[in-house]
């Protein structure tokens, strides 16, 4: 039997903020263990959470650029589960009134696009971090306490392609919001995945099974089909799908249920107390959205538009956020959207991927970029010189105008310094003009080749040549 | 809020199960006694059922203060010999637990 797949994804991600979000401790990654840790984030008795407000903005932020209906009144709950990564015995998050409600994000897969809904987004803290040792475990709490959004989509992912597709969007857009780093390697962006399966053109779902903790958008492809695999041998066996907790195993490709979660699914929230309500007026929420920036999709939208460039270049500049920045910048400096994005598009592009570094890390800015262009275009440099100059900008940083002239590679369109260059040309090589006089046309370019030869190819050529024309009639 | 998994009547709190979600080990006897005990004060809690609250919005809390918020900014904390000290057993500057399994 054929069976259709449903794919729901939870998503957490790390809120950029300093501090915890109950606590004023350093959310810094890589610290050494329990070295950012407080009373609060170890659980003492009797110490109290106070939140992050940047922590509700972020998370507001992120709800508006996902175009999710934000909460006049939301709350706080406890969700009660015995596990050593947290050491109050309960997780606080939120149950029943999310900060964020519906939204969605756009996909794109194979050329065809789908909108994927979202259920809500809620804000929570992330646990501390378990080590495995031959008798015993150890807990690192510095990462309990951390600010995670949890963003929770619809069963309308019918398969791993368009999971990952989800993601991929997903992380776009919280990145144009600033909201994240999603630094995956830092374990900014980590997702549980809900999988079922029903037989073809059914309607009721079949009873899903969730992949917890997944890392890496890879992984998350990888382990829906190991699932799908594992859900359509048993269905194909006549055997039913039990609701359970799974991890993936990546050295195996396959999906193994978690022991510790039997009982986790009873978690019996309840209001935590020690938190007072998020009340949000309009005013405030009106205020966050003036401050949010444009979707990766109007962006492109507006550079075809307000700089007349092909719907392929724009697509490639927004993809990422710092890259279109970057390019606006460079356009602004240089005065030149077109040839601002000829540039970024091939030679920065191309220098980025060919040394593996992201477009931070190059040294030209956007400001020597524009001049460069600027110099360009006006001829006080030629294309190769152009390129030359990118290059030694790309890998030392520095002034164009300044390499151009430490090195002499100036262009020189001073008609001063061209007309008594010519001059000695003409002095020199009378055949050659009593030539060009007598109606001999190559003549010319031999004359300007020679004047070119004299400023040792720095002459503008197409000045070179009008003088020349002008004193040979 | 409704759990399907609370066992019984809603209104009930079934002990051995609670215990097991919470990793207790009680005894019969002791399961008995607090199942006493807990019912107890739950039909306690019931008079509240006498009071017509069809007009009330539910709180989430009991003052009525709302958005208390903190600026981020980042204080140290403890030093890790401090927040370690007050562990039974800890093991390369982390908190040492009973073996735990995925």
């Amino acid at each position: 039997m054929n069976y259709d797949v449903t794919i729901g994804l939870e998503v957490h991600v790390q809120l950029k903020t300093r501090s915890k979000m109950f606590c004023s401790c350093s959310t810094a990654f890589g610290a050494e263990p329990n070295t950012q840790v407080c009373p609060v984030c170890l659980g003492y008795p009797g110490a109290l959470p106070v939140m992050n407000g940047e922590a509700i903005r972020y998370t507001v932020m992120a709800g508006l650029m996902l175009g999710c209906k934000i909460s006049a009144y939301s709350k706080f709950d406890r969700k009660n589960y015995f596990y050593p990564d947290m050491p109050k015995n309960y997780q606080i998050s939120q149950y029943d009134m999310p900060l964020c409600l519906g939204g969605s994000v756009d996909i794109d897969v194979g050329g065809q696009a789908k909108t994927i809904r979202l259920t809500r987004i809620h804000l929570e803290e992330d646990v501390g971090k378990n080590m495995h040792f031959a008798r015993t475990s150890g807990v690192d709490f510095n990462r309990a306490g951390v600010p995670l959004m949890e963003i929770v989509s619809e069963p309308d992912l019918t398969s791993p392609e368009e999971a990952q597709a989800y993601l991929v969007a997903l992380k776009q857009i919280l990145l144009y919001a600033g909201v994240s780093e999603c630094n995956l390697e830092q374990g900014n962006l980590r997702c549980d995945v809900n999988c079922s399966l029903r037989p073809r053109g059914t309607t009721p779902l079949g009873t899903k099974a969730e992949i917890k903790n997944m890392n890496t958008f890879k992984g998350v492809f990888h382990a829906a089909h190991a699932e799908i695999r594992r859900q359509t041998e048993l269905l194909a066996a006549g055997e039913k799908i039990r609701q359970e907790t799974l991890r993936y195993d990546p050295d195996l490709d396959i999906t193994v249920p978690m022991r510790s979660k039997e009982y986790a699914h009873d978690y019996r929230y309840f209001p935590e107390p020690d938190l007072l309500p998020v009340v949000l007026a309009p005013e405030t929420i009106q205020a966050w959205a003036d401050q949010l920036p444009e979707l990766p999709r109007q962006r492109r939208e507006r550079f075809v538009r307000e700089y007349g460039l092909p719907e392929y270049d724009a697509q490639v500049l927004v993809a990422d956020k710092v890259v279109a920045d970057y390019f606006e910048e460079t356009a602004r400096q240089a005065g030149n959207p077109k040839a601002a994005s000829n540039w970024v598009m091939t030679e920065m592009l191309r220098q980025l991927a060919a040394q593996e570094l992201e477009i931070g890390q190059a040294k030209i800015t956007p400001r020597a970029l524009g001049e460069l262009i600027r110099m360009a275009e006006s001829q006080t440099i030629n294309s190769n010189t152009a390129r030359q100059v990118f290059g030694i900008l790309f890998a030392e940083g520095g002034e164009p105008a300044q390499i151009v002239k430490e090195r002499g590679w100036g262009q020189v369109s001073d008609s001063g310094v061209l007309e008594a260059a010519v001059d000695q040309v003409l002095a020199a090589n009378a055949k050659s003009a009593a030539d060009y006089r007598a109606g001999k046309k190559p003549a010319l370019q031999f004359l300007v080749g020679q004047v070119m030869k004299v400023t040792r190819g720095k002459a503008n050529p197409a000045m070179v040549q009008a003088m020349l024309e002008q004193k040979l009639v | 809020m409704a759990d399907s998994k609370t066992g019984g009547a809603a209104d009930a709190i079934d002990v051995a199960y609670v215990a097991r979600l919470a990793r207790l080990q009680l005894s019969t006897e002791e399961i008995e006694t607090f199942q006493r005990q807990l019912n107890s004060i739950v039909d306690y809690f019931k008079a509240i059922r006498e009071v017509d609250v069809d007009t009330v919005q539910p709180m989430a809390h009991a003052v009525r203060v709302q958005n208390i918020f903190r600026a981020d900014e980042v204080r140290p904390g403890l030093d890790r010999e401090l927040a370690l000290a007050n562990a039974p057993v800890h093991l390369d500057d982390q908190f040492s637990v009973p073996k735990i399994v995925e």
